[in-house]
């Protein structure tokens, strides 16, 4: 027994867990219970029929009625477990209920009706992952529309802002020239206004240019991020500048150095701001849901907010849709995790 | 594949190379650094520092007409409006009482959630900083809900706190009675509360996280040589070096905590009654959800939020500052 116990509590490298070992493991195994048990159960629930989600208490899997067909019926027939009063139990269809009593046929010989009180039959059930809600989701739900918009938003914007961040980036960290403490000062100052300060004014501006109900209104105006040229500034003054000159020498434009010397060297930043990017852009909520009004221009958040307004209590729906929204950036989460968790710890920023 | 997009990057270097060059020549060196600042600043100025400004217009001028032209100058009007009490500490007696609510609710949602999540996030830190197995793994599963958009988690937790819901299936399960969780004003509140730490709480343990890793472990094996026992090596050697970044963190869950919107609206819709409206929705609404758009209230409402954030701000950077010195 003491052989066991010591196994259990052997740990590489130190001698023995001890009880803050235990502390951290149990804490740790809760927490994962609390961050995950959700979305775990939002998606086994999306599997289910809409009867199997008013079901009280849930269960886990998806279930379904079995049904059979019977000779004499043009439906199939909902499978019953009959216990009678002598304690036997059967297996029955039932034709159709009356109040309390249900008139069951055993599917064997379909000629003879027995009545039993509801209270004796328990449905026959098995496990079965119904794709329905999916399919008529995103039916109901303009799910490609809305796919297609948000595609498009987190791409276009995402390119804009690399580009438009490392140019200004490049610029601040490789050149001297009048004004550039006025706006790298500005820069760290808008980091700190944050959206929902400046709403009304910003919306003015996008009706005034006319990209309200445009999907430009909200691409152009989240491309200058500070945090990007934050970011890709403080990687660039890492890059030599004897690099940039002996280009110089050599007759390189200033456009060249840029696209051939300083991209390049700069693409662990690049791929760090690409990643918060997308992130961003894909979950954007408040702006989008300010711009867009027209509903074929919406984004997988807004229309699902929008949708979830609709259907209130349509769950079977709503839990499908909401499954197909998270897929894409879980997607990206499992195969880059080590790249976005290190990145934001590095940088501090979201 | 690679090989063919190489050659167009090529292709393309050549052609800016070629169409920028006659720039270059006239505007030189120096001058190209001008070129290369001004599409961010252009984004920049048009759509975060020209709105800065035009807020102020905005909370001075009435009327419910959105280009600036047609709205009548009203002075302190708006402001007047949101600050007119009888009694500061009842929001039903004063003029604009959803504000005053909307004020209310922000302050205790903030208390709340900043504290629970500083306390949170360190233990969850000084956790995942311990010599465990599966560490990446912890790490990611703690993380994970922050990449989730706002309406997802709204509605996870909606779909597991509705009145058929999982969290009523336990507790009925364990013998209790099902709890309204939705209808409740108070559970709402504690709700809004409970899934912000969730959604958030992963991006603020990963920076103390990172603040933890930079400790250098010559000051942990000087402390234990000296005698010090696990909780005084935690106050003398790893809170005083985590400050700063204790310090960033609280500022940032502070920021973000006051503007509060972007998971309650798809949950609560602000609701029951009033009891989960924040400061963002009530701007929200006044300037682009009611009948009438009272864009001056809104933008008045907004400053008011950005005095505060600029306080809260300042007194950070104080407070960081002189704990740096002592």
């Amino acid at each position: 027994m003491n052989s066991v116990l010591d196994f259990l509590t052997r740990t590489r490298g130190k001698t023995r867990l001890e009880a803050v070992d235990v502390l951290t493991y149990l804490y740790l195994l809760f927490g994962t219970i609390i961050m995950f048990g959700p979305v775990v159960w939002l998606v086994m629930s999306s599997f289910k029929s809409q009867t199997d989600l008013i079901r009280f208490p849930p269960t886990f899997f998806p279930y379904r009625q079995e049904t059979v067909v019977v000779e004499g019926h043009d439906k199939p027939l909902e499978l019953y477990t009959v216990t009678f009063e002598d304690g036997t139990t059967r297996q029955m269809a039932q034709v159709r209920r009356v109040g309390i009593e249900a008139q069951m046929i055993d599917p064997a010989a379909p000629a003879e009706i027995v009545k039993v009180n509801i209270k004796q039959r328990a449905p026959v059930e098995s496990v079965y992952v119904s794709l329905e809600n999916y399919t008529n989701g995103i039916e109901r739900f303009n799910f490609w529309t809305y796919l297609k918009n948000t595609v498009l938003v987190t791409t276009a914007t995402t390119i804009l802002t690399l580009f438009v961040n490392s140019m200004a980036a490049f610029a601040l960290s490789k050149y001297q020239f009048r004004g550039r403490d006025t706006i790298l000062l500005l820069t760290i100052c808008t980091l700190m206004v944050p959206l929902s300060v400046i709403l009304i004014p910003v919306f003015l501006v996008i009706t005034q240019i006319g990209w309200n109900n445009n999907l430009l209104g909200i691409i152009v105006p989240a491309a200058a991020t500070p945090t990007g040229v934050f970011l890709l500034r403080q990687y660039m003054l890492t890059i030599p500048d004897e690099l940039i000159d002996s280009a110089r020498i050599d007759g390189a434009s200033e456009w060249r150095i840029y696209l051939q010397i300083i991209l390049p060297l700069a693409r662990p930043a690049l791929a760090v701001l690409t990643i918060f990017s997308i992130m961003w852009r894909w979950n954007d909520f408040l702006w989008p849901l300010i711009v867009l009004s027209r509903s074929e221009l919406f984004t997988l958040q807004v229309g699902l907010n929008s949708f979830q307004g609709e259907l209130q209590t349509q769950w079977d729906l709503i839990l499908a849709m909401t499954v197909l929204t998270l897929l894409p950036i879980t997607l990206v989460f499992g195969f880059l995790q080590s790249y976005i968790t290190s990145g934001i710890a590095t940088t501090g920023m979201k | 594949m690679a090989l063919l997009l190489s050659e167009l990057y090529q292709g393309l270097i050549s052609l800016v190379d070629f169409v920028m060059h006659p720039l270059q020549d006239r505007v030189g060196i120096k001058g190209m650094a001008y070129i290369f600042v001004l599409p961010n600043l252009l984004i920049f100025g048009i759509f975060i520092l020209l709105p800065m400004l035009l807020n102020f217009y905005y909370a001075f001028t009435g009327g419910t007409q959105l280009f600036p032209q047609n709205r009548p100058f009203v002075g302190m009007d708006n402001l007047n409006t949101l600050f007119t009490c009888s009694d500061f500490l009842v929001p039903n007696s004063c003029r604009e009482d959803l504000f005053w609510r909307a004020v209310f609710n922000t302050f205790g949602y903030v208390a709340a959630q900043v504290s629970l999540m500083i306390i949170l996030s360190l233990v969850t830190a000084l956790a995942l900083n311990r010599d465990i197995r599966a560490r990446g793994f912890f790490r990611s599963v703690f993380f994970y809900p922050v990449l989730l958009s706002p309406v997802v988690v709204a509605l996870i937790w909606k779909w597991i706190l509705q009145q058929n819901g999982l969290l009523n299936a336990l507790i009925v399960g364990l013998g209790g009675n099902a709890i309204p969780f939705m209808v409740n004003p108070q559970w709402a509140q504690l709700w809004v509360v409970f899934i912000s730490l969730w959604a958030q709480m992963g991006f603020f343990t990963l920076i103390l996280l990172a603040g933890l890793q930079a400790i250098p472990h010559e000051f942990y094996e000087a402390a234990s040589i000296d005698g010090a026992g696990r909780w005084r090596s935690f106050r003398s050697v790893t809170l005083p070096l985590l400050m700063p970044t204790l310090f960033v963190v609280i500022l940032l869950s502070l920021i973000r905590a006051v503007q509060i919107f972007d998971q309650v609206f798809p949950f609560t819709s602000g609701g029951p009654g009033t009891a989960t409206l924040y400061i963002v929705q009530y701007i929200f609404q006044t300037g682009f959800s009611n009948q009438t758009k009272e864009y001056g209230l809104a933008a008045a409402a907004s400053l008011v939020m950005a005095s505060f954030l600029l306080i809260l701000t300042v007194l950070q950077l104080r407070a960081g500052r002189s704990s740096e010195v002592s």
